[in-house]
């Protein structure tokens, strides 16, 4: 469980967050708001990439800057190409367990039994600057899935997707036993969550189920000028 | 491009420790200039044909090695019929080519992950781990960042032409580089995301 | 490694990629004196004058490390031992000084930096100090007298002199739009 108590962020004059309070139980988890609204903020506060001016936000009962935090917390980024870090696919995979105490072997059954689970054995041995844009945000999401974290934070995980790469995702991420943070435009993806969270300059202006927020959310940007 | 020249084979010469090679070579080179003559450059070319021999470079490529040098050490020769005569110019460069043909087959018989591999064990064993595992990460992202350059590169230059603009040094090389300097701190903040052991916490 | 080291790392990592790329560029041959110039010394003034003096340095030892296990990085695809121990090795070896000379330069100058003092300090560090390396090398190895080095090594600088241009035109933007460098 993630909890945020009175979390405001600062950057220089701009006030990106505004005290947001909230606790995130569900298992399915949608952050929409406009671009600029302070939601890729919101995600990043989520795993201690960023941290907040005032206020705490506790993973588990533990504060973010602490590594039995961290742990729990895995972070998908919209561009796969800013995420993949190593030449090869499965030393990329490997890359987030290299410090996790597994030997050589224990880290290489991890990845190819995660390779195997999503039918991607093939991309193995290939050089990441080859893969697809699709193969490639895949990729991005198993090497946060090797590290096995309780909760996974994907931000705009479709935006450079296209309409079957996309499909693929979302199937994917259907199959996946942890909880899921998405924050996306992406309507037709955030449908389907247990629970949303409309974030608009700074602060929350709709939370509840799919159904109302998306209405909500669509009647505001229709009826916004031009 | 980022593939050495790397010549297979199972001879003694490509079956050395990769670091003795790099050893032998620094020794060879230092005493082709301290014991500088005849004999001892005749001696270490004389073991240098026995390598190559003994490694079975074809020598097409061993002229293809020394290629690139020539030249260079045309220059230096014609400089030195000048300076001295044409008997110490040539001695001047053969000196240079055993040592460039001695280097190359430190790079035709060695695998260059072999050779990092090699290179990183050895400073593992110098250096605290924490810096050792520093140039081991430079190493691999290196790797990892030239084909993203070049792709930065091309989009810039594509972006460029699609707008009508001439493609100048200047109006090529600033884009693409602030556009790196981006994703290379995303990276950055993607390899600490990623390393949830350690490098968020001080 | 705390974040901020991580950030050096790639930072170092990226400029050293860049002087690969800039190597895929074939050289341009200078009409009048023959002499083939490579974009990669404008990576050397770039990666100390963004960089700066410390990190610049660095990225330079990383992409020599890599020429030196012989992958072909040098422009001409050239790479290996081999090109450390050919006349111009000086000259390579010469990047690292040079990058660290013009980063340095460059953090002194940093709150009046403009492109009179950003071109000052890539005609300093990368050319100056660059040649007071790479001639005396030369010479050395080739075992002829430093003047004779000089007088050799003089058709390289018009084309030096142009990267130099060139280099403080995208310090000076890259200072203004993404700055890397603090200032002291």
């Amino acid at each position: 469980m993630i909890r945020l108590d009175g979390v405001t962020v600062r950057k220089g004059d701009t006030l990106i967050l505004d005290s947001v309070s909230l606790e995130l139980t569900e298992r399915r988890i949608g952050i929409i708001g406009p671009n600029g609204s302070g939601k890729s903020t919101f995600a990043r506060l989520l795993n201690g990439l960023e941290k907040p001016t005032t206020g705490t936000v506790h993973v588990d009962g533990a504060p973010t800057d602490r590594v039995s935090a961290l742990g729990k917390v895995g972070f998908v980024f919209q561009n796969p190409d800013n995420q993949i870090v190593m030449p090869l696919v499965d030393e990329d995979l490997a890359f987030g367990l290299r410090k996790s105490g597994l030997s050589k072997s224990e880290i290489g059954e991890r990845v190819q039994r995660h390779l195997e689970r999503f039918d991607l054995t093939h991309l193995n041995e290939r050089r990441t600057h080859e893969l697809s844009g699709g193969e490639k945000q895949l990729i991005a999401l198993i090497g946060v899935l090797v590290m096995e974290p309780a909760i996974i934070v994907l931000d705009e995980p479709t935006t450079l997707l296209d309409l079957r790469n996309r499909r693929i995702l979302v199937s994917l991420l259907d199959r996946l036993d942890q909880t899921l943070i998405v924050v996306s435009h992406d309507l037709e993806l955030m449908a389907p969550m247990d629970r949303l969270i409309w974030i608009d300059e700074g602060r929350i202006r709709g939370d509840g189920n799919a159904g109302d927020i998306v209405r909500g959310y669509r009647e505001a940007t229709a009826a916004e000028p031009c | 491009m980022l593939t050495s020249d790397y010549v297979p084979g199972d001879s003694v010469v490509h079956r050395a420790r990769p670091l003795i090679k790099v050893g032998l070579l620094f020794l060879v080179c230092t005493w082709l200039f301290v014991r500088e003559g005849w004999l001892s450059l005749a001696a270490a070319g004389l073991v240098l044909v026995a390598f190559f021999a003994i490694a079975r470079i074809p020598p097409k490529i061993v002229v293809a090695a020394i290629r690139p040098a020539l030249w260079v050490l045309g220059l230096v020769f014609v400089a030195q019929l000048f300076l001295a005569d044409w008997r110490f110019a040539g001695f001047v460069v053969l000196r240079f080519a055993v040592m460039i043909l001695a280097a190359s087959l430190l790079t035709l018989t060695t695998r260059t992950s072999d050779l990092v591999e090699a290179i990183e064990r050895a400073l593992g064993r110098i250096l605290p781990a924490r810096s050792a595992e520093a140039i081991s990460l430079a190493l691999s992202l290196c790797m990892r960042f030239i084909p993203r350059v070049r792709d930065i590169f091309e989009e810039v230059k594509n972006a460029q032409r699609a707008r009508g603009l001439g493609t100048s040094w200047r109006a090529l090389v600033t884009p693409t580089i602030v556009r790196a300097l981006k994703s290379a701190d995303e990276i950055a903040r993607a390899i600490v995301a990623r390393s949830p052991d350690g490098p968020h916490v001080r | 490694m705390t974040n901020d080291t991580t950030r050096d790392i790639v930072l170092i990592a990226l400029f050293a990629a860049i002087m690969a790329v800039l190597g895929v560029f074939p050289p341009i041959t200078l009409p009048l004196i023959g002499v083939p110039i490579t974009a990669q010394s404008l990576g050397v003034m770039l990666a100390g004058g963004i960089l700066g003096a410390r990190r610049g340095a660095l990225s330079m030892v990383l992409f020599l490390v890599l020429v030196a296990v012989g992958l072909p990085l040098l422009s001409g695809g050239r790479g290996g031992f081999a090109v450390f121990l050919g006349p111009s090795g000086g000259f390579l070896v010469g990047w690292i000084v040079a990058a660290f000379v013009v980063g340095l330069t460059i953090e002194r100058l940093w709150p009046r930096l403009g492109h009179v003092n950003a071109f000052i300090a890539c005609v300093f560090g990368g050319i100056i100090v660059l040649y007071a390396i790479g001639i005396p090398w030369i010479a050395f190895a080739a075992e002829i007298s430093i003047a004779q080095a000089f007088v050799g090594s003089m058709p390289f600088v018009p084309g030096d002199l142009i990267k130099a241009v060139i280099a403080s035109a995208v310090i000076v933007t890259v200072a203004r739009s993404y700055p890397v460098i603090t200032s002291p």
